[in-house]
């Protein structure tokens, strides 16, 4: 049942509309589980907008096994997705530092609002992300330290390779996710592949993880999914290797497999004169788990994150090697 | 007067970005001025460009009190501004939400942290800042409420009102935010325009710091006193929108006094012309800012009103 959840009118002829896919069993008695399928924050990142799509053909393919509520959310940004602008258009603004709204305020405000008076009350959900067109993301799920005891059950349970369990940044409390969390949502944020394309065997993983959360949470009845361990790390673990010259990246290594230390990262290079302007290095022993897809570079351009302390076969399994599980 | 460059920014098939800092006087770091951080404040480069030539002017005058040093940075972010852009042009990011930036870090990161290494540990930090929605404002100072804010300096400026704003988290990224948190008493002044240039009110931004500096006992300036500023919280200011999108046509401009029920804007029909909503002040009062932008959205903040305070 698909129902607009945010009808703001446009200047000329049109309305700025969100809407949602309700998905529950035909006959409710007000006692089922309710959980929240979000994406399309940002208007630059496709990636949820496959698994929203697959999602909903495959409980539509067995319906008779829906027990609780879906609400699939498949764009709440939808001037930006439309007009491949990461930000809110007019206002420039990110979307995901808005939240929790603002009932009397612009268009974004009040579209941010309405979305968290629509989702208040659930029993969980899942905001997919899609990193951004500069760099590709292996599957992962990132949560505060606050949020961390609470959500890594969860997390553990949505198939995805690795948990990034960061520091607190005050910044990110206007996020939906924290919202969300914040009226006693959990909500899981998953990052996964890159800005503007889709990465199919990402999204088959996630769909096959949220499936499992649901059957986990009795919404959705089925054999329990055998998913991935995550490897679950903190900041401490994770390096930061930015450009420190201007030009064009290119990789000499491939995105999610181990990198040794003083392994070379890859070059950036200047076209006009032929020259290598900088060469770059692992300074530990880890796995790639972001990579610089977007090639021209300035200085501070974010070229990789890497994860010390774990391997990764060819097949994409990691060794968790130093990373202690929690 | 000095000039030097206090960051570079290298970039491939463009020439360096330099940041520059104009040094006035000599001593200890009195005050420190920043001026376009993004893309589209024109306004506020200018007005740095006429504070700098007045403050050259003042200099060879001997008008700048012994052991003080003024510090003038009129653009950050010109890379952008040169190809019309509002925010950085390569990912989009924000410099003005980047503080107090990280020199390892994103591009981002690192100008904000070049400006801010060399901004802060000035006794007063002034930005000329800009809003995000397209609109006029009345001249201001506006000051984040941090617990070191001080609205009676702020009152220095001789401009007509004082705006505390309580910081949303993410405020705390800005430089006006920043300066307070490491010291400085900082304000950001807010003319009538951003992306184009109002003479009138570039003057009198320019008068409002010579102003404060002369009040600090920083430099030696003749000016007028000024206003004696009204002191107003960011919430009281009430928030007039528009019941339906359509072509906007503004009936009041900024600083104009208004009756309850007075016409404050109309919204056309954009196709067939009709008036199909007249939007009336719910109060008396002032009006602090009004929309500029030629068409507006249903449930779109068209106006801010200072509410009049019946004695």
């Amino acid at each position: 049942m698909i129902e607009t959840v945010v009808s703001i009118g446009l200047p000329v002829d049109e309305n700025m509309i969100i809407q949602k896919n309700r998905l529950q069993p035909d006959v409710v008695n007000g006692t089922e589980k309710r959980f929240l399928v979000i994406t399309g924050t940002h208007g630059d990142e496709l990636e949820g907008q496959y698994v929203c799509y697959e999602l909903i053909r495959r409980i539509n393919q067995n319906r008779e096994r829906l027990r609780g509520i879906v609400d699939v959310y498949p764009d709440i940004n939808p001037l930006g997705i439309n007009s491949i602008n990461r930000g809110v258009p007019m206002f420039d603004l990110d979307l995901n530092r808005i939240f929790p709204g603002n009932p009397e305020g612009h268009m974004a405000e009040c579209a941010a609002h309405q979305l968290i008076q629509d989702m208040k009350g659930a029993d969980g959900a899942v905001d997919i992300h899609a990193s951004n067109i500069f760099l590709r993301e292996i599957p992962q799920v990132r949560m505060s330290m606050e949020t961390s005891e609470r959500l890594l059950p969860l997390a553990r349970k949505i198939n995805v390779d690795y948990i990034w369990v960061h520091g607190a940044a005050t910044v990110l409390q206007s996020t939906l996710a924290h919202t969300l969390n914040a009226m006693g949502v959990p909500t899981l944020v998953v990052e996964m592949g890159v800005g503007m394309r889709l990465t199919r065997q990402y999204c088959d993983q996630l769909i096959d993880g949220i499936f499992n959360l649901l059957i986990e949470m009795g919404i959705w009845e089925g054999e329990s999914v055998n998913v991935k361990k995550p490897i679950i790390s903190t900041d401490g673990q994770v390096r930061f290797v930015n450009a420190n010259a201007s030009g064009v990246f290119v990789p000499c290594i491939e995105h999610w497999r181990s990198i040794g230390k003083g392994e070379k990262l890859g070059e950036i290079v200047n076209p006009l004169t032929g020259e290598v302007c900088e060469e770059l290095f692992s300074e530990v022993d880890g796995m790639v788990f972001t990579l610089r897809e977007y090639p021209i570079v300035v200085e501070g351009s974010l070229i990789a994150r890497i994860l010390g302390g774990v391997s990764v076969d060819a097949d994409g399994i990691m060794d968790h090697g130093s990373i202690a599980q929690r | 007067m000095k000039k030097e460059v206090i960051f570079t920014l290298k970039s491939l098939y463009r020439e360096d970005m330099n940041i520059y800092g104009y040094r006035f006087g000599k001593g200890n770091p009195s005050a420190c001025i920043v001026g376009a951080i993004r893309g589209n404040e024109v306004q506020q480069l200018y007005i740095c460009s006429q504070l700098i030539r007045e403050l050259q002017i003042l200099e060879q005058r001997g008008a700048i009190s012994s052991n003080n040093e003024i510090m003038v940075v009129p653009t950050v972010n010109h890379f952008s501004m040169n190809i019309g852009k509002r925010f950085w042009c390569l990912d989009n990011t924000d410099v003005n939400r980047m503080f107090p930036g990280y020199s390892e870090g994103e591009t981002t990161q690192r100008i904000a942290a070049g400006l801010f290494d060399k901004v802060h540990g000035y006794s007063y930090g002034i930005q000329f800042a800009s809003f995000y929605i397209p609109g006029d404002f009345v001249p201001h100072v506006r000051m984040m409420e941090t617990g070191y804010q001080n609205p009676s300096l702020a009152n220095l400026f001789g401009l007509p009102y004082v705006v505390i704003r309580k910081p949303s988290p993410i405020d705390t990224t800005t430089l006006n935010y920043n300066w307070q948190v490491w010291g400085a008493s900082a304000f950001s002044v807010y003319t009538n325009k951003t992306d184009e240039i109002d003479e009138e009110s570039a003057r009198q931004a320019v008068s409002s710091v010579l102003r404060f500096l002369t009040r600090m006992g920083i430099i030696r300036y003749n000016c007028h006193g000024g206003y004696i500023a009204n002191v107003v919280r960011e919430e009281e200011l009430l928030n007039v929108k528009a019941n339906v999108a359509g072509i906007y046509r503004r009936k009041k401009n900024p600083g104009e006094e208004v009756r309850h029920g007075d016409l404050l804007a109309e919204v056309i029909h954009p196709l067939e012309g009709d008036v199909i909503s007249q939007i009336l002040s719910p109060t008396d009062g002032i009006v602090f800012f009004a929309q500029r932008a030629p068409l507006v959205m249903e449930n779109a903040s068209i106006c801010k009103i200072i509410r009049r305070l019946h004695g």
